[in-house]
């Protein structure tokens, strides 16, 4: 059982000194087993403070973005000359350099609750298809294409909303002004325009997140304890009542945090958006418009152009959209340990 | 129930009456029908509409005829299981329409050349070209990220599983993982920029990107390290440490091992989700036409980025070396995690059912 094991796999490049490697195998015989004793507990303080100093190593980077965000995020809006929160001109080069992030901050929330809209109620049919009403066998390629999707590099699906639903969404957006411009939100200033707008953002991303939301959500949907189904089914419940009443309950802090991790990537977009968005720093409601921006897309569009307090302003952007996205992903985190304790799930 | 007397025996015949097998099949023709019908008769031109107004008939007619038959309970039922299949239809439309378009348009660029050649001295409205400056920067990116991410990521995790089980400091690092999967790629892009380019005064290289790159592939290592780890029975720890084996040789020796398979597929997964980033690599790498070796000095270009300053360059030729771009990218990624799911498949912990 021993030796084929030490053979077959090389230790991985992470051991103090190799050499202990060689007191601990079996054919150095019985002299070894003192010496194992001095090395091991040697190793085992080297190893153990390897292990955990690359822990907290991981918790420095987490507090050093944080904390290199936040100097570069205050120099720069120390030189502001607009109120940082509300205003929304975007103006680094201008002489009284002002910028703020009422528009894109904004803007990065619409095109987010857009894609959720869509992305949430969409995903969720297709988790509950894959796992409740597709036969097994195309079930599972389904999940596995499922996530597949979801490791599409975000350049591509921006490259497809930028030359092919940007064309395909002149159509859609004149149906939406005309039928419901009345909603506000539909109406439309100039119709006709190039539908560069938020709405399309939203669609692209909504697509995006539509694999990740899915994959969460399926494989929760598969954890719900048969038992559970089948107590539902043998009371005669149709198999819609036996989602409702067994595998949505259980679910349901699966499909918020699923969601919120949806979220969290829409926020965070920056490619889908900077090649589908044509930007402008107002607050515009109307959502077929080709107005306003998001963070991201920001610090994309800005970044070749700024130098010092430019890229210190969109640093404080960058710091902006870094504590937005904490609180979603905390929330969502948060969300699942809670069910991990409650639950019963390993029934 | 006066339900005996109807004709199908062999349906649940003995609880309620149900719609004959062919219903939904006959509703759906009338759908159909109906919604070329209509869409005739008022001259709706994109066809899109029609199809929109037939599964809308459909489901309404479905929810009807079985509220009818069956009871409101049964009619909600089929409402439910139409809207689940129309939601896996909806989806299942754009996505293949992005694979398809990238295929389509992407094919036609790539050839010997495409792949064996740079950008330099091309113009923007010139055809020929390649990425092979961009394939160089993505390899020699990703290749510094992961040497940099694999070891700390996998020692984290051999923390977190083996050490702290459940001491403040693995539950602080624990959800620290988890906050730091949701960091967005261009605020780790502009964290390595505030460091390493303004406060350090470094110039912008490929070695910058593959630091960016380093912290958002960290996550993803520990979490599918962990969870491997975590899969490892107890039996064979306890085995090692009673023949008096060291906890270190233990880890390295016996379970490290044996979560082996499980550890490589989650590194090669992360690599795959690094591969497509753009916007770190864009703040950091900074993008260059002509082929450069060295990570360490001088900008460089990549895959992701390439796709993007062709894209930008807006004309037709570049934007074909965009959807060529964007196939190997695909390409390069599918494969990726082919091959970790199959290792995953291959060398998965025996007595593990998952």
């Amino acid at each position: 059982m021993e030796t084929p094991r030490d053979t077959s796999a090389p230790p991985s490049g992470q051991q103090p000194s190799s050499s202990n490697l060689a007191g601990a195998s079996p054919q150095r015989g019985r002299s070894s087993l003192s010496d194992t004793g001095n090395t091991g507990r040697r190793g085992d303080a080297i190893f153990k403070f390897a292990s955990s100093g690359s822990g907290i190593a991981l918790l420095v980077i987490m507090a050093a973005i944080a904390a290199f965000l936040t100097v570069r995020a205050v120099s720069a809006i120390s030189a502001d000359h607009g109120n940082f929160l509300t205003t929304s001109d975007w103006q680094t080069q201008a002489d009284p350099i002002t910028f703020g992030i009422a528009a894109i901050a904004i803007g990065t929330i619409i095109s987010a609750v857009v894609a959720m809209v869509i992305a949430v109620p969409v995903s969720l049919g297709i988790a509950l298809f894959i796992s409740h009403y597709a036969p097994r066998r195309i079930a599972q390629a389904l999940g596995y294409v499922v996530d597949l999707l979801a490791a599409v590099p975000s350049i591509v699906f921006g490259l497809w909303g930028a030359l092919f639903l940007v064309p395909h969404m002149i159509g859609v957006n004149a149906w939406l002004n005309q039928y419901f411009g009345w909603t506000y939100i539909f109406h439309q200033n100039e119709p006709g325009t190039q539908p560069r707008s938020l709405f399309t953002v939203g669609i692209v991303l909504a697509i995006m997140i539509l694999p990740i939301i899915t994959a969460v959500s399926r494989e929760i949907f598969l954890q719900v304890p048969r038992a559970h189904e089948e107590a539902a089914l043998a009371l005669g419940a149709t198999r819609w009542e036996m989602i409702r009443t067994a595998v949505i309950p259980f679910g349901r802090s699966g499909i918020v945090s699923a969601s919120m991790l949806g979220l969290g990537r829409a926020l965070g977009e920056t490619m889908a958006v900077a090649t589908v968005l044509s930007p402008s720093y107002v607050i515009n409601l109307h959502i077929l418009d080709p107005a306003g921006s998001t963070i991201a897309q920001t610090i994309a569009n800005q970044f070749g152009e700024s130098q010092g307090v430019g890229r210190d302003a969109l640093i404080a952007a960058g710091l902006v959209l870094f504590v937005i996205t904490l609180l979603v992903n905390g929330a969502a985190r948060l969300i699942i340990a809670r069910r991990k304790e409650y639950s019963g799930a390993d029934a | 129930m006066s339900s005996l007397a109807t004709s199908s025996p062999l349906s649940s015949s003995l609880t309620e009456r149900r719609l004959p097998r062919w219903m939904p099949i006959a509703n759906l023709l009338l759908a159909l029908l109906l919604a070329v019908a209509i869409g005739a008769g008022f001259d709706l031109s994109s066809k899109p509409q029609w199809l929109l107004i037939a599964a809308i008939l459909y489901v309404v007619i479905q929810y009807v005829s079985s509220a009818v038959v069956e009871g409101r309970r049964h009619a909600k039922n089929y409402v439910a299981t139409s809207l689940v299949w129309v939601a896996f239809l909806l989806a299942l439309l754009p996505l293949v329409s992005v694979l398809w378009m990238t295929v389509s348009k992407g094919i036609g660029v790539i050839n010997a050349n495409f792949l064996t050649h740079s950008m330099n001295g091309i113009a923007i409205n010139q055809e020929g070209g390649g990425i092979y400056h961009a394939l160089i920067g993505t390899l020699e990116q990703v290749a510094l990220a992961s040497l940099m991410a694999a070891p700390i990521g996998i020692l984290t995790a051999v923390y977190l599983v083996e050490y702290g089980r459940s001491n403040k400091l693995s539950k602080a690092v624990s959800f620290f993982v988890d906050v730091m999967t949701g960091v967005p790629s261009i605020v780790a892009g502009l964290f390595i920029l505030s460091f390493w380019i303004i406060i350090l005064n470094m110039p912008f290289t490929g070695f910058a990107g593959s630091l960016a790159l380093a912290i958002l592939m960290l996550p993803v290592v520990v979490r599918s390290t962990e969870e491997m780890l975590k899969l490892v029975p107890n039996e064979l720890r306890e085995a090692s440490l009673a023949l008096g084996v060291p906890k270190w040789l233990t880890i390295t020796r016996v379970v490290l091992p044996t979560a082996l398979g499980g550890i490589v597929t989650g590194v090669m997964l992360a690599v795959a989700r690094i591969v497509g980033e753009t916007a770190p690599i864009l703040m950091l790498v900074f993008g260059a036409d002509t082929i450069n070796m060295d990570p360490f000095n001088n900008p460089q270009s990549s895959l992701p980025l390439f796709v993007w300053t062709e894209y930008s360059r807006g004309t037709d030729q570049s934007q074909a070396r965009a959807w060529g771009g964007a196939l190997v990218l695909i390409a390069v990624v599918m494969i990726l995690n082919l091959v970790a799911r199959g290792i995953a498949r291959w060398k998965a912990p025996k007595g593990a059912t998952r």
